[in-house]
């Protein structure tokens, strides 16, 4: 064999390894896309359920929190809207205001001895409780996935696999806690009089 | 700085599982092979290393075998019934359980309460597809809900990290150990009486091998029982590590440690065997209590007091970089 005959087994040499670990590469992305996608269904599971459970929940409290309306209405049309919600964003959006006035539900059926004591109402309580916790370890575990996705994109030299095969970046679901977001107002008309 | 060093440590426990495991397989062979010289020696050998070749195969078979049906059989020693979702109390175990499994990103392990009144728990299985997780009724009763998930979260840690796999294989390997040396110490008696055939062939080296197998034979229960107790403190700090990671709340399992240091009394249900399984020792606190030296060659867990304070460690930095 000559010395070009050893150069051509060399360039095969290399080509045949290049083409090896592009496969490799592009197979961690196709898995880590299938986890992100699984890792989302996760989600929505559990969102799904917290949906289901919502209507039982006001349902079994309502007679008892009677002065409770304004509450109640929030969380039924907070619901509503949630289960319209698409896409990442809009969803996390909506669920998130949806957590906040169930919380603050929670927090008025303190002040109800009688429901306290309810075995169907503590059992539905319980429920939601765990799917609120569900549905957070599900998006601590979507965020790891998808970071973990999106880094991987971006890396050199994985990053040229992923442009050639147009594999995009996924958004995490956020928590955008709304008190933490607004501008405190300041009023600066008062005047000491 | 946690992440990082938890990879590190991860990385580090791989390493150390297959060096544990070439040592058992090396430990096993040794100790086949031993027999199979003393049996060409005393002329009753049949011509093939049957001994080393029986020891490996009976390692391996009760390794598969614990695999397979280990996990039953550590749980109906101690007694463990599957939860009933009808009692509050096991509905919410049920559930922190599931939450778990979802912050893992894993299967729900099979649920199991042990009617005890002294706290514990522990997992078994062979990794995240089989794996059970079982808490005594007494844990129910002491911990809130914070404080479940995060003992829940300790033990699905050990699931994640593939800690009950090795942990089971390491609990048969060392069972074959015992078996095996106690039948070479029985053989020894035997053969010793009808040796001379076909000895004074070998020399000197023959004398220091001999020495060495008898040695290790008569050592072999003591030295597989301290590598066991030594794979299992280790594996307590990581556990304790990742299973927060998946909480992300150090100081609940800090505080469930501490409730569950305070009872204590031993856990009579679960059996010295399954001890290196569970969250806490569950012969009492003697052997765990004192640090360094002696006092801990001899615990499967390491001294409760560091585990709590590693986890306020975690929880300071934490709140440093949030």
């Amino acid at each position: 064999m000559g010395a070009i005959g050893g150069c051509l087994l060399f360039l095969v040499l290399i080509a045949v390894f290049a083409a090896i670990w592009a496969i490799w590469r592009y197979n961690n992305l196709v898995s880590l896309k299938y986890q992100v996608g699984n890792a989302w269904k996760q989600i929505d599971v559990q969102l799904k359920r917290r949906h289901d459970l919502i209507p039982n929940l006001i349902a079994a409290v309502r007679g008892e929190m009677q002065f409770e309306q304004d509450t109640l209405e929030k969380v039924i049309a907070a619901r509503n809207s949630a289960v319209a919600a698409r896409g990442v964003a809009e969803t996390a959006e909506k669920e998130n205001v949806l957590t906040q006035t169930l919380s603050r539900l929670f927090a008025l059926a303190e002040n109800y001895p009688n429901l306290k004591a309810n075995e169907s109402v503590k059992t539905l309580m319980e429920e939601l409780t765990s799917t609120e916790n569900k549905i957070g370890f599900a998006r601590q575990y979507y965020n790891d996935v998808a970071t973990r996705f999106n880094t991987a994109q971006n890396v050199f030299p994985d990053s040229l696999i992923a442009q050639a095969f147009k594999f995009q970046t996924v958004e995490l679901y956020e928590i955008t806690e709304p008190a933490e977001r607004e501008v405190p107002k300041v009023d600066l008309n008062v005047r000491p009089q | 700085m946690a992440a990082a060093n938890l990879f590190e440590q991860q990385k580090k426990n791989l390493r150390r599982t297959s060096e544990i495991l070439v040592g058992f397989v090396a430990f096993l062979a040794f100790l086949g092979i031993g027999a199979d010289f003393f049996l060409y020696a005393s002329g009753a050998g049949p011509g093939f290393p049957i001994a080393t070749v029986g020891a490996l195969l009976f390692g391996a078979g009760s390794s598969l075998w614990a695999l397979k049906a280990g996990d039953r059989a550590v749980l109906e020693s101690a007694n463990a019934v599957p939860i009933d979702r009808a009692e509050p109390r096991q509905q919410v175990l049920d559930n922190v359980v599931e939450e778990m499994a979802i912050a893992g990103g894993l299967p729900k392990p099979a649920v199991y309460v042990i009617p005890d009144s002294d706290p514990n728990a522990f997992a078994t299985g062979s990794g995240p597809e089989k794996s059970s997780i079982a808490v005594t009724s007494g844990l129910l009763d002491s911990l809130n809900r914070e404080e479940l998930q995060a003992v829940v979260s300790h033990e699905m840690a050990h699931v994640r990290n593939y800690d009950v796999r090795l942990m089971t294989v390491v609990a048969a390997l060392v069972g074959s150990v015992l078996l095996i040396s106690d039948w070479g110490r029985r053989g020894i008696g035997w053969g010793g009486r009808r040796r001379s055939s076909r000895a004074g062939g070998g020399g000197i080296f023959l004398l220091v091998f001999f020495v060495l197998w008898i040695v290790s034979l008569v050592l072999a229960p003591l030295i597989a029982r301290l590598v066991a107790m030594a794979v299992s403190r280790e594996r307590e700090y990581l556990a304790d590590a990742s299973g927060s990671e998946l909480t992300r709340n150090p100081l609940a399992l800090a505080s469930a440690l501490e409730k569950i240091d305070a009872a204590v009394a031993p856990t009579p249900s679960i059996k010295q065997g399954v001890a290196h399984l569970c969250i806490e020792d569950p012969r009492g606190r003697v052997a765990n209590e004192r640090e360094g030296g002696w006092a801990e060659l001899f615990a499967t867990h390491p001294p409760i007091a560091k585990r709590i304070a590693l986890l306020r460690e975690m929880a300071y930095q934490r709140g440093r970089t949030e």
